[in-house]
């Protein structure tokens, strides 16, 4: 892929991201400009924080629109953590708030009766085959930060599973579009690794 | 399941590494960058840098230190020294701090965690506790110190424990001052004292000097993670050798190798 674009929406430090894809591409761009969403190769949507937040902020940059636009048409799609989040219809975080809607489900607060937010590394089982995982054992641990869990409605739609109290999709694709709940830019090399599979 | 995590954790004056180490494959054995990723590259889960350069130039060597971390690892790494107050703290997770640590500046103005808490999220609020036993009979009680020990503040080191979680604190470090060199292990009666008081990830620190050390800590006191630094810096264990022990006596852990 030339040219990735990594999303600035002001939702945390994306410099870790913008360093994991550096070591895997030659072009790496961060911006919150639409226009280089458009004439990017591939999408990359990191983010941490509130979910609610997040799509008011990707509005008012006109991004949201852009996204949804250029991922049904086809371009390559990474969302990380909250880039996860946002590519289901709706989620339940401090009130309901609409999401990207590009994959059908929702966004619940993790249902387990352990301490929350789940942070820590974690392993991650694999569900269908697919790219992002070549090279990376199934059951491998990744690093997790999060509080919500997305619900996919359809479940050919669930990469990778994993266990925190209950079971939960801890990452989605679907034809151009792919996105993980853990932070594969904090999972030392395998979490390269996936990085590369994605940009190449 | 949720592994449990070994946290290597380097002391670091005016941008280099206090301590010596064994890695024999870096170039410069006082970088704590280059040592950093020496440890990643071993299967460290996070690292711990404590700034201890002079208090007066602090401010502005753990931001840089924080800022030339963020550029070469890909651990999740958590920085502390010399924070006062939360602009101090927001300049060393801009500039690419995961977690910060606090403990001095939170007991002197608790505030400044739910403040942070609230502003940056819990998981990013790391509250360090140096504690002293105090009292051994008729039940073990422990106080809180500041500025590297040196300082008595009244406080119990458990009730400090749980009201920094009530505030917001997203993880507790604990340090116990006793065992803190000795290298006869972890205190075991504090860390469960803390682990079972507050509903936080609790990290064990002071007193690892073997392996079997790592493994009680977590199973007699439920420890969350280990810190430890001369264990490994002076290369009688390595981080993978210290997992595989840890994985073999049942403890869920992420083996790289």
């Amino acid at each position: 892929m030339d040219l990735i674009v990594i999303i600035d929406y002001g939702m945390g430090n994306l410099r870790s991201v913008e360093k994991a894809l550096e070591k895997a591409s030659r072009q790496v761009m961060v911006s919150h400009n639409q226009g280089d969403v458009r004439a990017a190769d591939a999408i990359v949507l990191p983010g941490v924080g509130a979910f609610g937040d997040a799509m008011v902020r990707l509005k008012r940059l006109g991004l949201d629109a852009a996204i949804k636009e250029e991922v049904t048409a086809g371009k390559p799609f990474l969302g990380i953590c909250l880039g996860l989040a946002l590519l289901f219809e709706e989620s339940d975080e401090h009130g309901v708030h609409e999401g990207l809607g590009l994959l059908p489900g929702r966004v619940e607060l993790l249902p387990t009766n352990l301490k929350i937010p789940h942070i820590g590394w974690n392993r991650v089982s694999v569900q269908k085959e697919s790219r992002l995982f070549d090279g990376v054992p199934n059951g491998s641990f990744f690093y997790f930060v999060h509080s919500y869990a997305v619900v996919p409605k359809i479940d050919s739609d669930v990469l990778c599973r994993t266990e925190y109290g209950c079971e939960f999709a801890s990452g989605v694709e679907r034809d151009n579009i792919a996105a993980v709940q853990f932070h594969p830019e904090k999972s030392s090399s395998l979490g390269l690794r996936m990085l590369e599979n994605f940009v190449s | 399941m949720l592994s449990k995590r070994i946290i290597p954790c380097l002391d670091v004056r005016n941008g280099r590494v206090v301590k010596g180490i064994r890695f024999l494959d870096i170039r410069d054995a006082g970088d704590p960058v280059e040592m950093a990723s020496a440890y990643d590259h071993e299967g460290a889960d996070e690292l711990v840098f404590l700034d201890i350069t002079a208090s007066h130039e602090r401010r502005q060597t753990v931001v840089e230190l924080a800022r030339r971390c963020a550029e070469e690892l890909f651990i999740p790494f958590t920085i502390g020294g010399g924070m006062r107050d939360e602009s101090d703290i927001r300049k060393v997770l801009k500039a690419g701090a995961d977690k910060i640590a606090i403990n001095s500046a939170a007991l002197e103005n608790p505030g400044v965690i739910g403040r942070c808490s609230k502003r940056f999220g819990a998981q990013c609020i790391v509250v360090a506790i140096d504690a002293k036993l105090v009292q051994a009979e008729p039940e073990k009680k422990w106080e809180a110190f500041v500025h590297g020990g040196r300082i008595a503040t009244g406080c119990d080191a458990v009730q400090w424990a749980i009201e920094a979680a009530g505030r917001g604190a997203g993880e507790i470090l604990l340090t116990s001052m006793d065992t803190d060199g000795t290298k006869q292990g972890y205190d075991i009666d504090l860390t469960r004292a803390v682990t079972t008081a507050v509903n936080v990830p609790v990290i064990a620190s002071g007193g690892a000097g073997n392996l079997d050390h790592l493994v009680e800590v977590v199973k007699k006191a439920n420890a969350d993670a280990v810190l430890a630094a001369s264990i490994f810096h002076y290369g009688t264990y390595s981080i993978a050798q210290a997992k595989e022990h840890m994985a073999a006596a049942g403890i869920p852990m992420r083996l790289t190798k």
